[in-house]
Order: C-alpha cells, then sequence, then structure tokens
C-alpha cells in the first residue's frame, strides 16, 4: 500500500487557488457572455404591511430594463408557495413565503419584484421606480411580543406559534418535586446569523438547442435546487441541471432552499432566451437570507448532594421568524442535543416555535446546539455554585461513562431516528482539557492578577454532536485509462477542503498517487442522486461513500490485473498506481487495466490498441461478460442507520477590564473528539474557524431589530463581526480519537463543533471573573457594565465569588 | 448597493475643479471615498456630480516645519501617519491616526476628506479642534482659512461653502512644554470609538497652566473642553466637568451611561498621559 495519507496533515490543494484569487464563484460565471442579463429584487421596507397595489408602470421605460415580475406574473407551481421542506407533525402551523410576495410581506427585505436587465446598476435604478401601496399592520418582534400575541404575523395562527413539541424521558417533574435540591433558571440567547463571504447567487442558461436548463448555484444542496427548479418550472428532471461553483462559504444559510432567486433566475432565463445572473449584496444578505439563534429558556432542575441530574425540565420559546421553510430542525436540535455528555434520570423538554415579524431562522452552524449547550453548561454551573463544588466535579457526576455506549436516551433526534450516541470518553476528555487550560493551577493565576489590580476568570463547557446525518450520500469513482482517478460524490463543497481530504481517502483505498485523484462535488450532471452539506455530514457520508466506492474499483481492478498478470487476487498489490504481484517484478499500471476492462473497436490512441477487439478477450466468450461492465469504475452509496455523535470541551480564560468592563480572552483550549482524524490539519482549521465564529456570537454580533421590526445594524459596520484582531491568537488543541462504529472509516464529523461551546463557555468565565450569573449572550461591555451596576449593591464583586442562582 | 447615476468629473487642475463645483449644485467631491462610496452604493445620497480630485496636482504632500504640519487634501492617512517627522513635530497626528480605521482604510482615506466630513465619530476633526489648527479652502471665489473652532457647524455639517473645496489642513506644532495623550475604546479593532479621549497639556514649569480636552463619539460635532480649573483645583473632577459639555447617547453597541463612564475612566488617564509627555519633553529639552 502507499504511504498512508488518512490521519496525516495532507496540505489543502485547494488554497493556493483560493488565495491567488482564482476561485470561481457564481458571480464569477458567463461574465463574457454579452447576452448576459443581470437582476435586482425590490424587497419590502415593512415588517408587516398588506400590498394593496404594485406600479411597475415607470419600469420599463427605463433604458435597459428588460422585464419586471410581480406576483400577478407567476403561473402553476411558481405561483404557490415556496416549499415546506421538512414537514413535522408537530408543525401544525408551517407557513412559507411565495418566491415574490402575493398579498402581505411579513419581514423587512421579503421579495416584492423581480427585474432584470442589462446589468445591476440599472436593475436597481427600476427597482426604485417601482411603487407599492401598502396598508401597514403591527408587527411582531422578539420572542416576548410573539408569546404575548397581541398582534399576530399570520392572521390564521392566532397565537403566533407554528408548532409545540414535548419530548420526555421519565418523570422529569415528578423528579424535581422529589429531589434534594432545585435551581430555576432563565436563560436567552439572541439572534446572529452566519454571513458567508459570498452571499446567496444564481445563475441560469436556457439552452433552447437541446431544451436544457443549467443552473449554477452557491448552494448546499445541488440536487435540492435542481428538484425544486424542475418542479416549480414544471421541467423533467433530466432536463435541469445545476452545478455549484466555488462557494465562498455556507455555514448553514445556504442548505435553506430554493431562495425565491434560485427559481426566478431560471424562469427568466427561460422566458426571456438569454442567461440571468442574481448576486446577492450584503445589504439584502442581512435581511433577505436566514438567521437563527433567538431562543429563551426555562430551566427546572432537581439534584442531589452530588449534583447528579435527577431530573431536568426544559422549556423553551423559539423565535422562527416568518416563515418555517426548513420545518423544526433547529428547535429539535435544542431539545435533544442540549443533554451533551450527560445523563439526567429525568429529562422532560418542550418548545414553542413561534412566528416573529423578521426574516426566517434556518441552521446557523452549530444550529440549535449552542443554545441548547448554554442551557445545560449554565445549569451545570449553576449546581456547582449552589453545592460549592468544582465545576469539573458535577460534569463528572454526570457523564455518561465509556463502557455505556451505546447510549439511548429514549428521545427522537433530528432524523427521525432514535437519539443514541455511539462511543466517545467524556472523563478522558475533561482529563485532556483540565490539563490543556491548568484548570488546577488556576486559583494561583487568579491570585497573581488580582495582585496586580487584573481580574480573570476560567470556564468551560461540553458539547455533544449529531453529525454525518442520513439519508445517504454516493460516490462514483472512475479510473481513466491514464491512470488518473476521477471522483464525483453528489453533496457540494464550500471550502472545507473536500478535494484534500477525499483524495487523502480515495489514495489510501485505492493505492494511487494523491496528486492524481480528482473530486467533483456539487454537480447533478456527474452524481444526480445527493442529499447536501450541513450537519457536519460530509466527510461521514461522502467520505465513507467514496471509500466504498473506491473499494468496488479495486476490486474490478485487481480482478482484471488479476487476468493479465496470471496471479491469484490475493497475491496482489496497488501502490503508487500500480498492481504487481507480491515479491516479485510482475507489475501492471492501473491505467493498462482500466484499458484492458473496456473492450473497443476502434484505437484512438497508443494506449486503446491494446484494448481493440483482436488484442483483449477470450473469443469464445462475449468481451464483456454478462454480470460485468465496460470501464473501470466503482459506485457505491453509504446510508448510516443513525448519526454519529461527535464531542468536544472547550475551556476560556477571561480578562475582564475593572474600569471598561472591556472583555479580553487570555487562552483558548479545546479538546475534540470527532472520532478517526483524516486531516489533522483540516480539523483544526474548521476549529479554529469555528472558535472565531463562536466568538463573534458570544462577544460581538446580534441582530439589532427595532420594535418596528427594522434590522439596524444591516451592515458589516454595525454586526460585529469580529476581526483577527479579536480572535484568539492561538488556540491550544488536543485530540481524543474515539471511532465511530456505525462507518468503515470510523469517522464522525467535524465542521460544525467549534462554535457550539462559546456562548456558555464565554459566559462562564465571565461568570467566573465577576461574580454574578451570566444569564443572556452575547455580552457586550456596555451590558457588563450595566449587569456591575446591577449586583454593585451587594458589596464589591469579590474574583472567587459564587454566583447566584435562584434556590430553593 | 449600486449607486444612483451620477455624472463623473476627473479634472487635471484646481480651476477646473472649483469651476465645476462652482456650476454644479449637486456635486460632490470625490478624494479617498471611504464614507462617500458606501454612501452611494447604499443609495444614501444620490450626487448629480461627483468631482474626483484625485488627478489634481500638488495636493498629496505633507509638509512639515517647525510651525506645525501641513496636509494636502490628498494626503492620504497611512502617508500622514508614516511621516517621522509629522509626529515629532506634533505627536498626536500619529497617537489618533493609528485608531483611524484599517490599514486599508487609511491607505484610501485622506486626513483632510475626514476632516471636512465632519463625523463627530472620527479621530481627526476632534484633533484639528483640540490643536486649533485650520483648514483652506478654495473656491472660484478666492481662497480662505477657517480655523477649527469655527469649521463644524453640526452633525457632519462643516461651515464650508458648497463651491469650496478643502484643499490642505494644518495641525499646529507642540509648543515647548506642552504634551498630548489618545486613548479610546472601541468595540473592535479599528471600528468607530465608543468614546475616545485626547488630552492637550500645557505645563508652566511643573505646574499645569492649561488643559484640554477633546472627545470623540460623545457628542454631535467635534467638541473640546478646557478643563485647566478643574486641574489645577486639587479637589477638582476633570471629567465631571467634561461631562457637563458633552451629550453621550444610546446607540445599538453602547448605552449612554456606559459611554459616560467610559469619559469618567479615560479622561484622568488621558490627561495623566498628557501631563507626563509635556514633563517627559521638558526633559529632553533640558538633556539636549
Amino acid at each position: 500500500m502507499t504511504t498512508k495519507l488518512f490521519g496525516t496533515k495532507v496540505a489543502r490543494v485547494e488554497d493556493q487557488r483560493f488565495l491567488r484569487g482564482q476561485g470561481r464563484y457564481v458571480d464569477d460565471l458567463l461574465t463574457d457572455d454579452p447576452r448576459l442579463l443581470h437582476s435586482a429584487v425590490l424587497r419590502s421596507p415593512h415588517a408587516h404591511a398588506r400590498i394593496l397595489d404594485i406600479d411597475v408602470s415607470d419600469v420599463l421605460d427605463l433604458e435597459g430594463v428588460v422585464a419586471v415580475w410581480t406576483w400577478d406574473d407567476l403561473t402553476g407551481p411558481m405561483a404557490e408557495p415556496l416549499p415546506l421542506l421538512i414537514p413535522h407533525p408537530a408543525l401544525t402551523h408551517g407557513r412559507t413565503q411565495y418566491a415574490l410576495a402575493r398579498d402581505e410581506v411579513n419581514y423587512v427585505g421579503e421579495a416584492i419584484a423581480f427585474v432584470v436587465a442589462v446589468d445591476r446598476y440599472v436593475a436597481e435604478d427600476a427597482v426604485s421606480r417601482i411603487r407599492v401601496d401598502y396598508e401597514y399592520l403591527e408587527p411582531v418582534v422578539g420572542i416576548p411580543a410573539a408569546r404575548a400575541a397581541q398582534r399576530t404575523v399570520h392572521d390564521d395562527v392566532p397565537d403566533n406559534v407554528g408548532a409545540r413539541m414535548t419530548q420526555e424521558n421519565g418523570d422529569a417533574r415528578a423528579a424535581i418535586a422529589d429531589a434534594p435540591h432545585t435551581i430555576t433558571l432563565e436563560l436567552d440567547i439572541e439572534r446572529s446569523a452566519c454571513t458567508p463571504m459570498e452571499g446567496r447567487g444564481t445563475v441560469a442558461r436556457w439552452d433552447p438547442d437541446t431544451s436544457r436548463l443549467t443552473v449554477w448555484s452557491s448552494t448546499q444542496t445541488s440536487t435540492g435546487v435542481r428538484g425544486c427548479v424542475a418542479a416549480k418550472l414544471g421541467l423533467d428532471l433530466a432536463k435541469v441541471d445545476v452545478i455549484t461553483p466555488d462557494v465562498g462559504g455556507g455555514f448553514g444559510v445556504k442548505i435553506n432552499h430554493p431562495w425565491p432567486e434560485e427559481l426566478l433566475v431560471p424562469l427568466a432565463a427561460m422566458t426571456l432566451g438569454r442567461p440571468v445572473k442574481f448576486t446577492e449584496d450584503r445589504r439584502e444578505h442581512f435581511i433577505s437570507s436566514a438567521h437563527e439563534r433567538a431562543q429563551q429558556h426555562h430551566v427546572e432542575v432537581g439534584f442531589d448532594d452530588d449534583g447528579r441530574l435527577l431530573g431536568l425540565n426544559v422549556e423553551f420559546w423559539h423565535d422562527h421568524g416568518a416563515y418555517t421553510p426548513y420545518g423544526l430542525i433547529v428547535p429539535i436540535i435544542t431539545s435533544t442535543q442540549l443533554l451533551g455528555p450527560y445523563k439526567p434520570l429525568n429529562y422532560r423538554v418542550s418548545f414553542e416555535s413561534l412566528y416573529t415579524n423578521t426574516v426566517i431562522v434556518t441552521p446557523y452552524r452549530g444550529a440549535g446546539r449552542p443554545q441548547g449547550c448554554f442551557v445545560m453548561e449554565r445549569t451545570m454551573d449553576a449546581i456547582a455554585a449552589y453545592l460549592g463544588k468544582d465545576r469539573t466535579e458535577v460534569r463528572s457526576t454526570n457523564f455518561i461513562q465509556p463502557d455505556e455506549f451505546p447510549y439511548e436516551h429514549g428521545l427522537i433526534f433530528q432524523d427521525g431516528r432514535e437519539l443514541t450516541y455511539d462511543s466517545g470518553d467524556y472523563p478522558a476528555s475533561l482529563a485532556k482539557l483540565k490539563e490543556l487550560v491548568g484548570w488546577d493551577e488556576f486559583e494561583d493565576f487568579r491570585a497573581e492578577m488580582a495582585s496586580q489590580g487584573r481580574r480573570v476568570g476560567i470556564g468551560l463547557a461540553c458539547y455533544v454532536e449529531g453529525t454525518g446525518v442520513g439519508p445517504y450520500e454516493g460516490a462514483h469513482v472512475h479510473i481513466e485509462t491514464s491512470g488518473k482517478v476521477k471522483v464525483a460524490t453528489g453533496l457540494t463543497t464550500q471550502g472545507q477542503g473536500h478535494q484534500t481530504a477525499f483524495a487523502q481517502i480515495v489514495a489510501d483505498t485505492l493505492g494511487v498517487r494523491f496528486e492524481n485523484v480528482e473530486i467533483t462535488t456539487g454537480d447533478t450532471r456527474k452524481m444526480p442522486y445527493a442529499v447536501g452539506t450541513f450537519a457536519s455530514r460530509a466527510a461521514v457520508m461522502s467520505g465513507s461513500a467514496i471509500h466504498l466506492a473506491a473499494l468496488r474499483a479495486k476490486e474490478k481492478a485487481l480482478r482484471i490485473a488479476a487476468e493479465a498478470l496470471e496471479a491469484a487476487e490475493d497475491d496482489l498489490e496497488i501502490k503508487d498506481g500500480v498492481v504487481s504481484v507480491k515479491g516479485t517484478d510482475a507489475s501492471i499500471d492501473l491505467g493498462t487495466v482500466a484499458v484492458l476492462s473496456n473492450p473497443l473497436r476502434y484505437a484512438f490512441d497508443e494506449a486503446s490498441k491494446a484494448a481493440t477487439q483482436f488484442s483483449v478477450g477470450d473469443p469464445g466468450k462475449p468481451p464483456v461478460d454478462e454480470d460485468d461492465e465496460p470501464g473501470l469504475e466503482g459506485k457505491d452509496f453509504y446510508s448510516p442507520e443513525r448519526s454519529t455523535f461527535a464531542n468536544g470541551m472547550h475551556a476560556v480564560i477571561v480578562e475582564t477590564d475593572p474600569d471598561t468592563a472591556e472583555i479580553t480572552i487570555l487562552k483558548y483550549a479545546v479538546v475534540h473528539d470527532c472520532g478517526h482524524l483524516i486531516n489533522p490539519m483540516i480539523v483544526e482549521g474548521q476549529i479554529h474557524g469555528g472558535v472565531a465564529q463562536g466568538v463573534g456570537g458570544a462577544l460581538y454580533e446580534r441582530m439589532a431589530y427595532d420594535e418596528s421590526g427594522q434590522l439596524l445594524n444591516a451592515s458589516f459596520m454595525d454586526f460585529l463581526m469580529p476581526y483577527v484582531t479579536e480572535v484568539p491568537t492561538t488556540i491550544d488543541i488536543d485530540h481524543l480519537e474515539t471511532p465511530s462504529p456505525l462507518n468503515p472509516l470510523g469517522i464522525k464529523g467535524a465542521g460544525e463543533a467549534g462554535v457550539i461551546p462559546s456562548a456558555a463557555v464565554f459566559a462562564a468565565a465571565i461568570e467566573d471573573a465577576e461574580g454574578f450569573p451570566i444569564t443572556a449572550m452575547p455580552i457586550s461591555p456596555s451590558e457588563l457594565f450595566d449587569l456591575r451596576l446591577a449586583h454593585a449593591p451587594e458589596a464589591t464583586p469579590t474574583a472567587a465569588a459564587a454566583p447566584a442562582p435562584t434556590g430553593t | 448597493m449600486k449607486p444612483a447615476p451620477f455624472a463623473y468629473l476627473r479634472p487635471s487642475t484646481l480651476d477646473e475643479a472649483l469651476t465645476a463645483l462652482a456650476g454644479e449644485q449637486g456635486a460632490k467631491v470625490l478624494a479617498g471615498g471611504q464614507s462617500l462610496v458606501p454612501l452611494l452604493s447604499m443609495r444614501l445620497a444620490a450626487p448629480a456630480m461627483l468631482i474626483d480630485i484625485n488627478a489634481l496636482p500638488d495636493l498629496g504632500s505633507v509638509q512639515v516645519d517647525e510651525s506645525g504640519v501641513r496636509i494636502g487634501a490628498l494626503a492620504r492617512h497611512a502617508e500622514v501617519l508614516a511621516s517621522s517627522e509629522a509626529a515629532e513635530v506634533q505627536p498626536l497626528l500619529a497617537m489618533a491616526l493609528s485608531h483611524v480605521a484599517h490599514p486599508t482604510i487609511r491607505n484610501r482615506g485622506t486626513t483632510v476628506g475626514s476632516i471636512v466630513h465632519a463625523d463627530a465619530a472620527a479621530e481627526m476633526p476632534m484633533v484639528l479642534r483640540l490643536l486649533e489648527g485650520s483648514v483652506d479652502v478654495a473656491s472660484v471665489r478666492g481662497r480662505r482659512t477657517i480655523p477649527a473652532a469655527e469649521l463644524f457647524a453640526g452633525p457632519l455639517e462643516s461651515t464650508l461653502a458648497h463651491d469650496e473645496l478643502a484643499v490642505g489642513a494644518f495641525f499646529p506644532a507642540l509648543a515647548a512644554g506642552a504634551g498630548v495623550g489618545f486613548q479610546e475604546i472601541a468595540r473592535r479593532h479599528g471600528d468607530y470609538a465608543l468614546v475616545g479621549v485626547a488630552a492637550h497639556v500645557q505645563l508652566d514649569g511643573d505646574a499645569v497652566a492649561s488643559a484640554r480636552i477633546g472627545f470623540v463619539s460623545v457628542s454631535d460635532v467635534p467638541v473640546v473642553v478646557d478643563v485647566t480649573d478643574a486641574v489645577q483645583d486639587t479637589a477638582g473632577d476633570p471629567a465631571a466637568a467634561a461631562l457637563a459639555e458633552l451629550d453621550p447617547a444610546d446607540d445599538i453597541h453602547a448605552t449612554a451611561a456606559y459611554r459616560a463612564h467610559l469619559v469618567k475612566v479615560l479622561v484622568p488617564k488621558v490627561l495623566a498621559a498628557a501631563t507626563d509627555h509635556a514633563r517627559e519633553r521638558a526633559r529632553q529639552r533640558m538633556d539636549s
């Protein structure tokens, strides 16, 4: 076998291209085509209004405008609401928007009209000429207003509740009532968003000669977009190709589909017979793509003298915005994944998913887990404070133990399967984390800092993340006669390094050179069966499928080579693309095996001469056996029984300025367990990015809606994504590898991990520094200052003072 | 995020620029574009004409002599910041400029443009005001010099007439026996300050003869407060004296109370730094 690449820090082959500006994103496509048209969208300036009239009469007079659409111009399925992608029995009042608003708008940014023009400048000029008569309706903004239901978002949802759902294992309320100690907590998380560098974008071209539609979209699911486009435009699936070029980040927002523009652009391209492009700008991204995170939680917990969770009852309210295209995925994940690495004896969770007149909510990296982790870890810290115990001790008491896997929680996860953890070693992870961050030495450090007038705090947070959800992914591996290996898998790539990681798997499995492996992702022409890239699933799902497909290709290569070399298959090995008989000089290139696999009538080059009908095969048999196919290929699918559960633990040491209330990160430590690592450098890169995004979510970013539903900070000037200067310069990382038994490579997902514990870990550390409870995140220096004032009467906070939960 | 249509003129002489400016009421001057271009892109501004002054000769210089630093209308923040002579003659320039946004923005943005944009959340209008500098303006009607104290008319509003182009700014040298300090608190590095404070202290021997403080982001227009009395009075509270002249406001990043608190935190620190700076300079003069 070739030197094993699986598990080694292979440098990402993508980065040269990306860092040199040679990436090709949707907006880069068809730029040389003089027939290309551009589009712009009229978006609602009001959070809640009825549309009385839309007057587009001034628009077509404008030179350069080609067409304008409103809802009145849409027909057939295009005039119906957008699909509700993930229906759920609990989602009794699911609602989705129209591609263009029909008679009501429910958030600032909702699409009303679609203009196509010779360039984006003219398209925006045209948009500004459209006159809309609105009847203003009172907006519902924020969870308290939604719950109060004095006003409603949708007339036919009188209490603003889209869904109510409860799951229970045991009898949590009875257990709490009988518990020696109980605590109640109110915990809030605000809205944020994915904010990828590249916003949404779609280009479409209709080819009248072949009656074929090609759509390029910046999406996390090309097959999903393809299905929607075909259905909405009334096209046969076979007439639609969807290609995902380079994508400048997704982080979840691009898994929702179809966005209105993903349908309107193809519609316009077909109608006008010219290619059409939509490139979302930054302001549009803030007000018309998806947000996430806003939830309010009420926690009741009963525990014993050791801090053992006897009963945990969590009730929470999820703000899903104006519509529910992505169903209940986010609150279901919160409700199940807040359990983390712990095993409460009794657990009950219930939530209401609420309508508000704000941008829709769909999964954002972590997808409900950051909120769940915040709830559980704040609860653990509160118990530790109540009992006067070390925070790590209370966690250890509640850990699922290594010998308890597979561990069944008795709940149903987001994929409709039982919530059963496959593997992990939480005590070992915690031991590593304590060592890495210097947990046991922290009090000395605190004292040393205090002697300099400095205030520091330490926090930790643990999470478990269900990754690699189904239903399936597939892969096709083709060994060409040149010996090069072309691999296609259907899910998309948004910068994760799939070319590198997947090529490592193929190189190892097949025994070929890494450089000779080319991976294609997200192209429905190459692999029409696929789901998408979300839920930290690409490595697990496509990685496993690629491994299985490569095994099939290898099996065939060995069979053909064995015949050619007149040797037994078991005596063969493949190394650097050469099949040889072990211990002999007899060998054959994989490329030649590929030639032999495909009996030819015509010789088109030197290599193919060897494969023509007079050169190969037994004249007494068909050139291709009955149960065989020409070509050296392997195709397979991976469809796991259920998700695999990665886990990790973060710790942070922060300094809070006694004067200015500024919060500085002194040390950030991560212990991460995603099973076997394909490429530790890529995993660490994912962790770095996740931590950076988590720092943003915990200390900087929020969606500042005013009471009228206007988003006040819809730009990077006021939405404070952290700069490199705000992210810790070093992140200490240690890995644990408890392999998953659910897939052939023993891997688990790693994409979302870094962001999950951020709110929890920063709240814990700030609380530890300040000595009063932190119950709402994100937190700014101004808010920390307010909290100091609020807690000031109770004497000067001392650094080691325990938080004060409301206990009984 | 594409601007509405506008006429674009890139004159090659000052006269040409001034004539165009006088002839078009809806004209805006484009220098570094760091404030104007985003406003255009968001369609928050839609001027009929942009007069791009980047091709005008002789406006890009940073001239330093004993009297002070003279900065041309096309000198970028980065060029002013890079001038060790300028920092020598007026140290507050470099202290403040290092807080102006990020290197990429400083590479484009002009110091004079920032001053006449008259944003009370920006550092350089306040610095000009604190140092009692001035701006030279030109129009078809002639030239004049506007002292900083008369430059700021209101929020984002200068006293330049519509037909006037700012061609340069002058920052006086730091006098013997004087010292300056600067500190600001921003949410992220390079963001507009939540509060920024600069101080100018003039010593007479070892005693403070004058102490003045300039503020960023706690007023509608760049404000300078003379706190000499409060400094000279051992029971005085310069921060409280300053706050009486300020009008901190709530926004999505901070409450007014927090901003007022930061004023109280920063004023003594910056005053002390400026006083130390004055003493340090006095010592260096003695040594040399």
